[in-house]
């Protein structure tokens, strides 16, 4: 597995960022624009609000449904209209079945029985709440042509790929430039300097260089210098060891792991985008010591529905697209994710094969250090971004912090224990912070520094 | 007065001039790492080409080559559940009630399990009978994941075969026309009755026969007898007041075991009382131990001493002759039943109808409070006779099928060979077991049994409590339970699951609900049970065939008091010694002899692992010529013995045993396991070829063999060095009348001249403890019976690792828990030095040619007591101070922490603990092929522990207070912003504890049960004069010597 260290990983990230900054301008406007090209409320010709209606719809009715797509309920592109060719029922059966399909169902209705059955008795929620109006507006949407992910439609691939190579090619022509004025400027001081000798040497003026010749050469003064030469030593000794210190000390410390994953999964789009609590997929932080890695029930949770990626639709960062990670890509994980799990999309059911996701671990603390989760994220209500790192941000995962005995004992020694409203801390707090003399007791001070509370 | 007395754990420490105990008293270590091993050697040494350049070389390339190597780290691949269990949170365990009914254990409990994995056994609190596990239930989890099961059905040749061959093969044999027999052990359970009268009504020439290894036919005639049911009587030894026991090692495993906590509960003095116990017996036992007075007698006297005590309470005489002092303590006893009447109980292990109908018909006169024959047990349902006339069919060749499940007649029926004979004739034979065993390799087919944690059932232990098993992991190899195999080859589509649903639903529940008993594993029916189906299986008579009948023991049906008394006045003493054959509390009947937790161990008389041996007594080991030696490695050497029962005969190694009956000898069972075990398993010796006729005292002959056998005997390791004080003990009498500062003597010290309590003396500044959790450990001598269940429990809980019976000897064991037995001289000395003080003369009454001979040789029939010992969890630990890298330090809440990746081994610590509790891992113990036991095998890993560390070689470990469990409370406590309940705080040992003898808590709440413990008069620490301080403490043994 590729094996980056952290501070390659900055040193990339401003070179690109360099880059990203001089087509920064360029992608803005392009974002801009296709603001106002989307159209603003269209119109429907039964008076829907489609925008109003694409609202409600996310809302109430995306879970279960997809303009183009069957989900779990048939695709509503068009629906209406289908509805009216096909069956012969018009709005109003619509307003009934939505407001309440099981009555409709129960009613003998022939079509609700038949959808009913059709999609394997599984019976739509009533939307009871849903005024004809929003129905309306619903169905306004449902009858627009869907917007095709305009994903790379804005900004074409090519064109952009050429435009970041170009940027590149002119950033080296500014470096060539500058060497050669560089070059110029030594040769022509160069020249001035022989052109001045041979002036003096035809005025008559002898160079002196005699003074060289009688004074012992630095380097020969040091060396006869005992004592600079002890200092020198035990500087450079001290100097190597500091360093080969650090060095040592960096063995077994994987800060800034960050392996390929069998799915590339972002915590960017999922934690930082779509603002999805952590605690959401992470669920047994709560409870346990194991923060748990999601099990694909849990992703189907939501990608279920989410069958595609077009979270770039508008803008492709440059960056994102030098490593690819356009909107085809992202699919395809989500694709990947459906493999594994045995998801049949075409037929919306689970085919129960299989196929576990082999992560590869990031955070790997040894057998013999004791960490709890819900320690620290119930107990001492810490945010997971303390030792993680700006989680939201990370397209790919990487260790951030160095998961070092020294740098656990630092942050008991810095943080307070959380003892509000917990009745467990209401009496020893107390009593210990008035033995301890302060008001607030740190986490060492409860007795976290203490061998056999993590190694056990 | 408890200072008096002098303790020792070994005979050889009553010698003074023994320099082995003296050595292994000095040395925490007594042997160096064996560097002669490869330094000696001085030829191998000189021929070898490395000089030491070549071996610096190859050093400093290997020390850079390894420091490189480390800087990669290893790829570690993380893989959740594809769709994750509804209850299983990774990291957290979940408890699962069930049940084990092996057909030798029976007991409900719980389950930990951990990501779906069982590892470790629990007591179910919720249960009013049976709920508490002994060793051996503790262990049984280990089994689970023995590496040697069975992963499939084989054929009796080995092969693997396929379900569909073995039904196929039993549906097609069934309709032969031949009798078809089923052989099974006891299960006590209503489904599996019901199943098989379902079975049997499906095949008319079927048979059903309950079979135990160790036989309680005697026991179960006279109750069937007498009430009409074959079942045991149910004794509640908590409401006894005066316990008399002839042979019947009711602590051990006697009529199914089980009675210990009702009997410590009844030994705690309360208000001045507790109960008083009178034990009769040849070999010592573990119950014989506890016994306030314990008579060391022979089965022969055994009998007439009963019907010497039947005759006087019921005021006539009875006849026999027994030993003077024998009927001196008789007397006594008489007259104190007389006194409190239905107070009194009587039980008996002496396989005798005789004895066993005399016994009920006493407990009956005596209307004792303890004795429950309305509500009995079923714990034992094997029929002797009815095996011994399935032998006679299938020998006559009249069995066509033979279906055998949960027993191994093979190993366990002296007549084994009858048997072979037999199952070659029989045309189907399939053998249900966990493993492949001498059974299985005579069968047709090798069915592969479930473990019971794989398995379904339910068991009704005593009438009216019943309890149900579950699964509590899926099956881990292609097997299937003998319930479920019946289900099929009667036809039926429902699983064994639905037919105990419907079973309990109809006959059990009466309106309740069954999930909520599945989740409580235990259920109590209010009514009386009248369905007949219910009544566990024994009631089956078989009709007897002509040609078995005289193979049975000579018993009439229905035994008359008189007559009874008559036979055992005049009870004939054996031919040459008499043998009485027992189970040991960690083998049992041998089911589990491939648990290698078992194995090591060490039994709590003996302190022997791996190894069953003849017990003699030192008189007759001097008459014939037996010696245990005690060697310069700590191991000790022992003389073999042939024993020679009509015939049969086996050798053992002999120990001498202070206590046992002078012309008896004691082996016992489960040992001599050979089929499909691994070779360091294969202990002992198979004593079942001497349980002839089912009776368990036998006549043998015994002569002495050649060589000397090593033992595995921890007796003489990790002695405190020779300090006194260890054990405090004193009578009911004076406890009751006289101040404790004179029966629990604080040891005095001198401070400026001044006699000062040890106590009060302190090198160090002290700490305050005082807020937050402070733990103690209370541990009290009285209602500690040393069955090993904690120690057992310790080893699942903490990840200890098995050593082997090499490295056993050589004190290496890693217990972080043992129990000390002690062994004192029954009164003190100071009777011997009046009686030397009075001789007179040479010879005459009182002359000193004879005197000297009758002064009491204190190992013919010493006390004995029980101390568990574990790290004491000094305040001021010696430990501590020692360590030069501070591996081990100490806690605000009391806890001695080891930072095993701290500790470089110097083991200082082991050398100045006083308590010599901290064990050092001398090699690696998991991933070792030297040590193949389960830490050597990814499914015995199974088992492991994931909150506790599994240690390396050459770091030190001891007991930790289970510090995760402590923890654990707390989080769960700060977590729901709430103060600890006090029974949340518990170690392995502690909640294993089923006695009540150790109780963990938090001493700063004043509220909990250990801080009054600490409180009681009773209270002392070990070793006091040291001034470590424990944060472990113990209770003053009392014993009640009330003579009349």
């Amino acid at each position: 597995m590729k094996k980056v260290t952290y501070r390659n990983q900055i040193s990339k990230v401003l070179g690109i960022s360099l880059v990203v900054f001089l087509l920064s301008s360029i992608s803005l406007i392009a974002q801009d624009e296709a603001m106002v090209v989307e159209p603003a409320a269209t119109e429907d010709a039964s008076g829907g609000d489609a925008t109003k209606g694409k609202a409600l719809f996310n809302v109430n009715c995306a879970a279960c449904h997809n303009l183009k797509k069957k989900m779990t309920g048939p695709n509503l592109y068009k629906v209406e209209a289908r509805l009216m060719e096909d069956e012969g029922l018009d709005r109003e059966w619509l307003y009934k079945w939505i407001k309440n399909s099981a009555g409709l169902i129960k009613s003998g209705d022939a079509y609700a029985n038949k959808i009913y059955a059709e999609y394997n008795q599984a019976a739509m929620t009533a939307f009871p709440l849903l005024s004809n109006a929003d129905i309306d507006n619903i169905l306004a949407y449902t009858a627009e042509e869907p917007k095709v992910a305009p994903a790379l439609a804005g900004v074409p691939l090519g064109e952009n790929r050429g435009g970041a190579k170009a940027s590149g090619i002119s950033n080296e022509i500014i470096l060539g430039a500058l060497v050669l004025v560089f070059g110029l400027l030594v040769m022509m001081l160069f020249l001035v300097n022989k052109t001045l000798s041979r002036i003096a040497e035809a005025s008559g003026i002898a160079m002196v260089k005699e003074e060289a010749r009688t004074r012992t050469p630095i380097w020969k003064a040091f060396a006869r210098s005992q004592f600079l030469v002890l200092v020198t030593v035990i500087f450079f000794l001290l100097g190597s060891a500091y360093f080969a210190y650090g060095w040592m000390m960096q063995i077994g410390v994987d800060q800034g792991y960050a392996p390929i994953q069998p799915i590339h999964y972002s915590h960017k789009i999922h934690a930082g985008e779509n603002k999805i609590e952590c605690k959401y997929c992470h669920s047994s932080a709560r409870k346990s010591k194991h923060s748990g890695i999601p099990s694909l029930n849990v992703c189907m949770n939501c990608h279920k529905s989410i069958y595609e990626y077009s979270g770039n639709g508008e803008a492709v960062s440059q960056e994102d697209l030098e490593n690819g990670y356009t909107n085809e890509f992202y699919t395809g994980e989500i694709k990947k994710l459906y493999a594994a799990v045995g998801w049949d999309e075409v037929e919306q059911k689970y085919t129960g094969e299989s196929k576990p996701v082999e992560w590869v671990r990031i955070h790997n603390l040894p057998d013999f250090a004791y960490f709890n989760h819900s320690q620290h994220v119930m107990v001492g209500q810490i945010e997971c971004q303390t030792c993680h790192g700006p989680v939201e941000e990370m397209e790919i995962m990487y260790q951030y912090s160095p998961l070092t005995m020294g740098w656990c004992i630092n942050c008991h020694r810095e943080t307070n224990v959380k003892t509000e409203g917990n009745e467990y801390y209401a009496k020893i707090h107390d009593e210990l912070s008035k033995k301890y003399g302060v008001e607030n007791l740190t986490a060492a001070q409860m007795g976290g520094l203490e061998c056999g509370k993590c190694h056990y | 007065m408890a200072s008096n007395k002098k303790y020792w754990k070994s005979e050889a420490e009553l010698n003074p001039d023994d320099s082995i105990v003296e050595a292994l008293r000095q040395n925490e270590f007594v042997e160096d790492i064996p560097v002669d091993e490869f330094l000696g050697d001085k030829e191998t040494l000189e021929s070898s080409s490395t000089n030491r350049r070549d071996f610096l070389k190859y050093v400093g390339f290997s020390t850079a080559a390894a420091s490189l190597a480390a800087c990669e780290g290893p790829v570690i691949k993380s893989i959740p559940y594809v769709v994750a269990p509804e209850n299983i949170v990774p990291g957290v365990a979940n408890f699962y009630a069930t049940t084990i009914a092996d057909g030798f254990d029976f007991a409900s409990i719980l389950i930990k399990t951990r990501e779906g994995r069982p590892i470790k056994v629990e007591n179910n609190k919720d249960a009013k009978v049976a709920g508490g596990a002994n060793a051996r239930v503790q262990a049984s989890v280990l089994s689970l994941y023995d590496s040697t099961r069975m992963q499939g059905p084989k054929s009796g040749a080995g092969e693997d075969v396929s379900w569909d061959v073995i039904d196929a093969a039993v549906k097609a044999n069934l309709k032969s026309g031949k009798q078809i027999a089923l052989l099974t052990q006891t299960y006590a359970s209503p489904s599996t009755s019901r199943l098989v009268e379902e079975f049997k009504a499906a095949n008319e020439n079927l048979r059903h026969v309950t079979y135990d290894a160790i036989s309680e036919e005697a026991a179960l005639t006279a109750f069937e007898d007498r009430y009409g049911e074959r079942a045991l009587v149910d004794y509640n030894f908590e409401k006894a007041d005066i316990i008399v026991s002839f042979g019947a090692d009711f602590l051990g495993d006697w009529q199914g075991g089980g009675y210990d906590s009702g009997y410590s509960k009844g030994r705690v003095p309360k208000s001045g009382k507790m109960s008083r116990h009178v034990q009769f017996e040849a070999n010592m036992s573990l119950t014989g131990a506890n016994a306030d007075k314990r008579v060391a007698l022979t089965a022969q006297f055994q009998k007439v001493a009963l019907a010497y005590l039947y005759a006087k309470l019921n005021g006539t005489s009875a006849g026999g002759e027994i030993p003077a002092d024998v009927q001196k303590t008789l007397d006594g006893l008489i007259a104190l039943i007389r006194k409190n009447k239905s107070g009194a109980v009587v039980v008996s292990g002496i396989d005798d109808i005789n004895v066993q109908t005399v016994v009920l018909a006493i407990n009956e006169m005596l209307a004792s409070k303890a004795y429950d024959s309305k509500a009995p047990r079923y714990t034992r349902q094997g029929n002797v006779k009815a095996v011994q006339s399935l032998i006679a069919d299938m020998k006559a060749g009249k069995v066509g099928t033979l279906i055998i499940d949960g027993v191994n007649p093979m190993y366990s029926l002296p007549n084994a060979a009858d048997f072979k004979e037999g199952i070659e004739k029989v045309d189907l034979s399939v053998n249900f077991s966990t493993n492949w065993n001498e059974t299985a390799a005579v069968s047709t087919y090798a069915a592969a049994s479930n473990h019971y944690l794989e398995s379904w059932g339910d068991a009704q232990i005593k009438k009216g409590h019943y309890s149900i098993m579950q699964p509590t992991i899926r099956e881990l190899f292609d097997t299937r339970q003998f319930q479920a195999s019946v289900l099929k080859w009667m036809g039926s589509d429902n699983s064994y699951y639905d037919y105990i649903k419907e079973t309990w639903n109809t006959f059990v529940l009466n309106g309740s609900d069954f999930n909520k008993a599945i989740q409580d594993g235990v259920f109590v029916s209010g009514g009386d049970l009248s369905d007949p189906i219910l009544m566990a299986a024994g009631s089956d008579k078989e009709p007897i065939a002509q040609e078995a009948a005289e193979n049975m023991i000579s018993a009439s049906p229905v035994v008359g008091i008189a007559s009874a008394i008559r036979e055992l006045a005049n009870a004939k003493g054996a031919e040459g010694m008499e043998l009485t054959l027992y189970s040991k509390v960690g083998m049992g009947d041998g089911q589990q002899a491939n648990n290698p937790w078992l194995q090591e161990f060490p039994d709590p008389i003996t302190r022997v692992a791996w190894d069953n041996y003849v017990t003699v007594s030192k008189a007759d080991a001097e008459t014939l010529g037996f010696v245990n030696e005690n060697v310069a490695n700590g191991g000790m050497d022992g003389s073999y013995a042939k024993l020679t029962v009509n015939g049969v005969s086996v050798t053992a190694p002999v120990i001498i045993q202070p206590g046992q009956a002078k012309g008896s000898v004691g082996l016992s069972y489960g040992y001599g396991k050979k089929e499909g075990m691994k070779s360091d398993m294969q202990t002992g010796v198979n004593a079942f070829a001497l349980y002839q006729d089912f009776t368990n005292i036998q006549s043998v002959a015994i002569t002495k063999a050649e060589g000397n056998h090593e033992f595995a005997c921890v007796q003489l390791h990790k002695t405190m060095m020779g300090r006194g004080d260890i054990i405090k003990e004193t009578t009911l009498e004076i406890f009751n009348t006289k101040d404790h500062a004179e029966w629990n003597h604080v040891p005095q010290v001198s401070l400026n001249h001044q006699e000062v309590p040890a106590t009060s003396v302190d090198l160090w500044e002290s700490f305050d403890r005082s807020i937050g959790h402070h733990f103690n450990m209370s541990i009290d001598l009285n209602a500690c019976t040393g069955c090993g269940a904690c120690v057992i429990a310790c080893h699942a809980e903490n990840n200890v690792p098995v050593v082997g019976k090499a490295e056993v000897r050589k004190s290496r064991d890693m217990h972080w828990l043992r129990i000390d037995r002690y062994y004192s001289s029954e009164e003190t000395f100071e009777g011997d030095n009046t009686k030397k003080d009075d001789f007179d003369g040479l010879t005459g009454d009182n002359g000193s040619l004879g005197g000297f001979g009758e002064l009491e040789d204190p190992s013919a029939n010493p006390q004995v007591s029980f101390q568990p010992v574990m790290c004491q969890h000094c305040n001021h630990a010696p430990c501590e101070t020692v360590c030069p890298v501070a591996a081990t330090s100490h806690s605000r809440q009391g806890q001695n922490h080891m930072a095993y990746n701290r500790c470089v081994g110097t083991r200082y610590c082991a050398n100045n603990c006083p308590y010599k509790v901290r064990r050092f891992n001398w090699f690696l113990y998991n991933n070792n092929d030297e040590f193949d036991f389960h830490m050597n095998n990814d499914l015995g890993k199974m088992v492991v522990n994931p909150d506790v560390n599994v240690r390396s070689r050459g770091v030190i470990e001891k007991c930790s207070m289970c510090i995760q469990k402590t923890q654990k409370s707390i989080l769960d406590a700060k977590r729901d912003g709430r103060l600890v309940a006090d029974e949340e705080f518990q170690t392995a040992c502690s909640s294993a504890c089923s006695n009540g003898a150790i109780v963990f808590g938090d001493i700063n709440d004043k509220e909990s049960e250990v801080a009054k413990l600490k409180e009681s008069d009773r209270m002392y620490h070990l070793l006091e004069s040291v001034g470590t301080k424990p944060n472990v403490f113990y209770h003053v043994k009392v014993r009640n010597t009330t003579e009349a």
